[in-house]
């Protein structure tokens, strides 16, 4: 059931906004119809109360007065006296009704000038007023404006000022500052000059006094000053005092150098074993990275020992401008060559620690060093190399720009692949909701997928728009029609009407039953006949539901109870037309349809099995559908 | 850790000699010699007055005692006690006296730094040295007791003579580029004299034993300079401690600056050790596990315990803000110390009283921290092993060695302050001197490890 309703609800939405439509259309004339009554009833009270209001200016009685004062007055407008006069005499309040008419005339004429000047006067004078207004507004505003900003150049200038003395004071603070350093600096500088002068005085003094008092106790050859021991004691080494002679000196002089050479030779001696203990760490770091740097075992080099000094020399000048991204075999002979130098250099440096041999030393590990930290470089971008073409799956290596671009290039294939497959499979799914699309179709859905498939359902998705475009026109057409024929029906009704009631007195009810009966089963013909359809067949549910589909369309496109007599009468129910406009149209609700349909069917099989009425009920219902 | 009891000492003197076999002590005006051993009294001497100073001669066989006021030095000789010798400055007054390296002269300093008396016990031979110049460290000898550097000033210029201490022929004499000399120290090899200014200027001179500048050395300039300076045992490393809360550890070879310790208030060296001493009082009532472990580990009931804990870092050690404007502000590092195997050093910033700081010098780097409660009074490395003791004036002992630190409670009765330590030379025993007792503190090998927390 609920299908029914769904499309009940869906169909509806768009055809009712044209029955709507086509209502306006027919009650336009009615509403217009009703309307006049209204307004002449306003109007007259208006012009009842007018003729009452100059009633009181003009009666029976004072009719002459009126017209020469309206006369006068018409005078004084501009108009021809005579314009308004009496017809007769005899006929009191009698008036020439031309000239009169002519005058009232003329006067709304004038009356309908001034009042148009007036508004537009009024209108003009309002705008002049509003934009008086706005204008002062807006100068007003100016003014505020110009005062701020006055008052902000004004404070901008104060600051300014204010700055300016700042900058004046802090200048002049600076300078007293400088001033004052340069003489705490001098005052310093005295001060010190001063201190270390006096130190230096009274250091003197002070060594002059100690002079006196060393004096003073020489002179005095003070007593006290004694040592009073038991026996004297033999030295620690037990040898005797010795004589102070220039032997001795010399000795002293001897053993001062033999330390201090001893504690030099020690030193050296230290130095030398660190030298060599350097060294063989520098001969094992060189061997390894020989080793790390050629894998690739190499015959002894001694036949190449006479030209090491050439290839070392060879070496220095060529490595700086090596490129790192040479051959892998030029790689090799340089590390070969490296590796002979490094051999021999390390062969000199134990046999003879000379200069020359440092230097060969030196230079040969810097180049073998800048061979690592190339190859470590080279190691480095391998691997990120690696790890880039890891990420797109072993393909060929490309710089990182170019992936990029690649990478960007792709996706927006991907994207636009997405957006094929999404428009296809829509396509797709119309196609095959379309009934014209049968096996064949579904045939052709399950390998689709492709451009040409996609193009050409694009292409026919086109024609069908177009189609549906005319149908649209066509549908137009019939409202026309329908609305004409609307007026004609129900003169037709009426007449039957009468023609019934005339039936009804003369035939018996039986036969006037009987007729009804037909007429209505002709009405709902469509509805009727489907529960006939559906009870035998299970298997063919979905085509029933599409067949369904395929009635209640047309029906409910027409929406109105009149269409149906309407198609009948014009003859224009083609089965083709429907299916086609079906097709077009069931984009948009078949998917729904499609999906509940299972269980539709099922809830209707239960109500088949579970009442007999149910199909009455169901007619009813669609009765009810086709109506709404 | 066996504790001796106590003994009296007055002016906390008390030295063992250089052989280890004897423990002296002066208590008013006697001299007390003991067996290190059986701390049984050996000798017993009498001096004239109350004893300033006390020396053991290099062969410990003679001790001098030196009573500055009287100006006054008594020798007394172990072989034979009955052998005297006393040596009267006179009217000239004294105010430093010391044994020579042989152990058979004495060389006193008058008052006013007038001159220095060699005095010789061989040949009863009186020797004057003119313009011994009144600094921090004027006079030292070499390590093998051959040379003595003495400062000397005359004419408002810095001299150092250099002479044989054999017998006392200037060997070497020359000016030195000082403002104001402060102090002058030999090498532990006795090849080369550093030299340095006093605090108002940072400079440092190398000198070659035979009187040649070999380096100079000044890490900044118009601020107050060095504190301290100390030798690796091996003199390959000079340590200069300064005002600016640093040491700089110059090599001994091209004499640069070989790396700089910084004494920071926040310690984030994730390479260091922060150990604090955590003091706590014994609780009764809720603590009698505690204190029973505080009987198990031999220590008095009564007295506050204290244990290292191990901070988490950073750490923000105590500083206390120095008075600049005053002399010799107490600020900057004022003592270092070696260890015996020139693996670590000790030092001490002055702002900074209660922490100590232990560089390891194969890493020239941060090793640990010891922050104590109360103010470091001393500390001293074990002559053998890397083991480091300091006191704090409390009546504990902490020891610190690689493998931790521990506190030791010392049970004494009464209650010791221990105000300085000495180690034993064989690195067994410490002397640890309160202010008016003693007490032998025995160290058992492998016992330290044991304590370790």
């Amino acid at each position: 059931m609920e299908d029914w309703w769904t499309t009940a609800t869906i169909e509806p939405s768009i055809e009712n906004h044209e029955i709507s439509g086509i209502v306006r259309i027919t009650m336009s004339p009615s509403r217009h119809h009703n309307n006049l009554p209204t307004m002449h009833t306003s109007t007259m009270p208006l012009s009842k109360s007018s003729y009452n209001m100059l009633s009181a200016f003009c009666t029976e009685d004072n009719v002459p007065q009126c017209i020469s004062y309206i006369n006068q007055e018409m005078y004084s407008l501009g108009f021809s006296s005579a314009c308004i006069e009496a017809s007769s005499p005899e006929v009191s309040g009698g008036l020439n009704t031309v000239p009169a008419l002519n005058g009232i005339y003329e006067l709304l004429q004038m009356q309908r000038r001034s009042q148009r000047s007036l508004q537009e006067q009024e209108t003009e004078s309002l705008k002049s007023s509003s934009a008086l207004e706005h204008l002062q507004i807006t100068n007003s505003r100016l003014k505020d404006q110009l005062e701020l900003s006055k008052r902000e150049t004004s404070g901008l200038h104060e600051a300014e000022r204010q700055l300016q003395l700042k900058i004046k004071t802090l200048q002049n603070c600076l300078k007293t500052e400088k001033d004052e350093v340069q003489k705490l600096q001098s005052i310093i500088a005295s001060r010190a000059s001063q201190y270390s002068h006096d130190a230096k005085r009274k250091e003197r003094e002070s060594t002059k006094l100690k002079e006196r008092l060393n004096q003073l106790l020489m002179e005095k050859r003070d007593k006290k000053l004694v040592i009073d021991v038991l026996n004297y004691l033999g030295r620690a080494d037990g040898k005797r005092r010795q004589w102070k002679t220039g032997k001795l000196e010399a000795r002293h002089e001897g053993e001062m150098y033999k330390s201090l050479l001893s504690d030099y030779e020690g030193r050296h001696r230290a130095l030398m074993l660190e030298n060599v203990e350097l060294k063989k760490v520098l001969q094992q770091m060189k061997r390894e990275m020989v080793s790390i740097l050629s894998p690739s075992p190499r015959k002894p080099s001694s036949s190449f020992r006479g030209d090491h000094v050439e290839d070392s020399l060879e070496l220095s000048t060529r490595s700086p401008l090596r490129d790192n991204t040479a051959g892998s075999d030029r790689d090799k002979e340089v590390g070969d060559c490296s590796r002979d130098t490094l051999d021999q250099s390390c062969d000199h440096a134990r046999e003879q620690s000379c200069e020359h041999a440092r230097e060969q030393l030196t230079n040969s590990i810097r180049q073998q060093w800048r061979r690592l930290k190339s190859h470590m470089e080279r190691l480095d971008s391998q691997a990120s190399l690696v790890q880039q073409s890891q990420q797109r799956a072993g393909k060929e290596l490309v710089p990182r720009q170019i992936h990029e671009e690649e990478m960007e290039r792709m996706r927006l294939e991907v994207q636009q692949c997405k957006d094929f497959i999404q428009t296809q499979q829509q396509l797709l799914q119309q196609q095959l909701n379309s009934p014209c699309y049968d096996d064949e179709t579904a045939a052709l859905l399950n390998d689709c997928y492709t451009l040409e498939e996609k193009e050409r359902l694009k292409e026919e998705w086109r024609l069908f728009d177009e189609q549906r475009r005319n149908f649209e026109r066509e549908r137009e057409n019939f409202t026309e029609a329908a609305i004409c024929l609307g007026h004609e029906k129900k003169a037709f009704e009426e007449d039957r009407a009468s023609w019934l009631k005339n039936q009804f007195l003369n035939m018996t009810p039986f036969v006037d039953r009987k007729r009804h009966s037909a007429s209505e089963t002709q009405h709902a013909l469509s509805t009727s006949s489907e529960p006939e359809m559906r009870i035998p067949s299970t298997p063919a549910r979905l085509t029933k539901s599409r067949t369904y589909a395929a009635f209640s369309t047309p029906k409910a496109v027409v929406g109105m109870p009149s269409t149906a007599d309407l198609y009948r009468t014009l003859r224009l129910i083609p089965d083709s037309s429907s299916s086609s406009r079906g097709s077009s149209k069931r984009g948009s609700w078949q998917e729904s349809n499609t999906i509940h349909s299972r269980e539709d069917s099922r809830v209707r099989s239960r109500d088949r099995y579970g009442g007999g009425d149910c199909c009455s009920i169901f007619s009813l219902g669609s009765e009810e559908n086709s109506l709404t | 850790m066996n504790f001796s009891e106590v003994f009296k000492q007055s002016n906390q003197l008390c030295r063992v000699s250089p052989d280890g076999k004897y423990l002296a002590t002066c208590v008013q005006y006697r001299l007390v010699v003991r067996d290190v051993n059986t701390l049984q009294i050996l000798h017993l001497y009498t001096c004239l007055d109350q004893i300033v100073h006390m020396e053991w001669s290099s062969d410990s066989l003679f001790i001098l005692c030196a009573m500055y006021k009287r100006g006054l030095v008594q020798v007394w000789s172990l072989e034979q006690p009955d052998w005297y010798c006393k040596i009267d400055e006179g009217s000239i007054g004294l105010v430093s006296s010391r044994w020579s390296p042989d152990g058979r002269h004495i060389l006193n300093t008058t008052e006013f730094h007038l001159r220095v008396t060699v005095w010789s016990l061989c040949t009863k031979a009186v020797s004057y040295i003119k313009y011994p110049k009144a600094c921090q460290k004027g006079i030292d000898f070499s390590r093998d007791g051959c040379y003595m550097a003495l400062a000397e000033r005359r004419d408002c210029r810095d001299y150092v003579s250099v002479f044989v201490c054999d017998d006392w022929h200037l060997l070497r004499h020359f000016e030195t580029e000082t403002q104001d000399l402060a102090g002058v120290e030999w090498s532990p090899n006795g090849c080369v004299l550093a030299v340095w200014d006093s605090c108002l200027e940072y400079k440092v001179l190398l000198y070659s034993l035979d009187g040649r500048l070999l380096s100079t050395f000044s890490a900044y300039e118009w601020s107050l300079g060095i504190k301290s300076l100390a030798w690796s045992p091996s003199s390959q490393f000079l340590a200069i401690g300064s005002y600016d809360e640093k040491v700089r550890i110059l090599n001994h070879i091209t004499w640069k600056k070989v790396t700089e310790f910084d004494h920071p208030a926040t310690i984030n060296n994730t390479k260091a050790v922060v150990y604090k001493e955590v003091e706590r009082k014994p609780v009764v009532g809720s603590a009698d596990l505690s204190i029973q472990q505080h009987i198990t580990m031999g220590s008095t009931l009564f007295n506050t315990q204290s244990k290292y804990e191990i901070c988490p870092l950073p750490v923000q050690v105590p500083v206390v803000k120095p008075d600049l404007d005053r002399a010799n502000p107490k600020v900057g590092v004022s003592s270092m110390a070696f260890s015996s195997d020139n693996r670590y050093l000790a030092t001490k910033n002055d702002s900074m009283a209660c922490v100590v700081w232990v560089w390891d010098m194969q890493r020239l780097g941060l090793l640990a921290v010891l922050e104590q409660t109360s103010a470091v009074r001393c500390f001293q490395w074990d002559p053998r092993r890397p083991r480091l003791a300091l006191c704090t004036g409390n009546a504990k002992l902490y020891l610190w060695s690689p493998a931790g630190c521990v506190s030791v409670q010392v049970p004494a009765e009464g209650g010791i302050q221990v105000q300085s330590l000495n180690w034993h030379c064989s690195g067994d025993s410490l002397i640890l001197l309160g202010k008016e007792q003693l007490c032998l503190c025995y160290l058992e090998i492998g016992e330290e490890e044991d304590e370790v927390k």
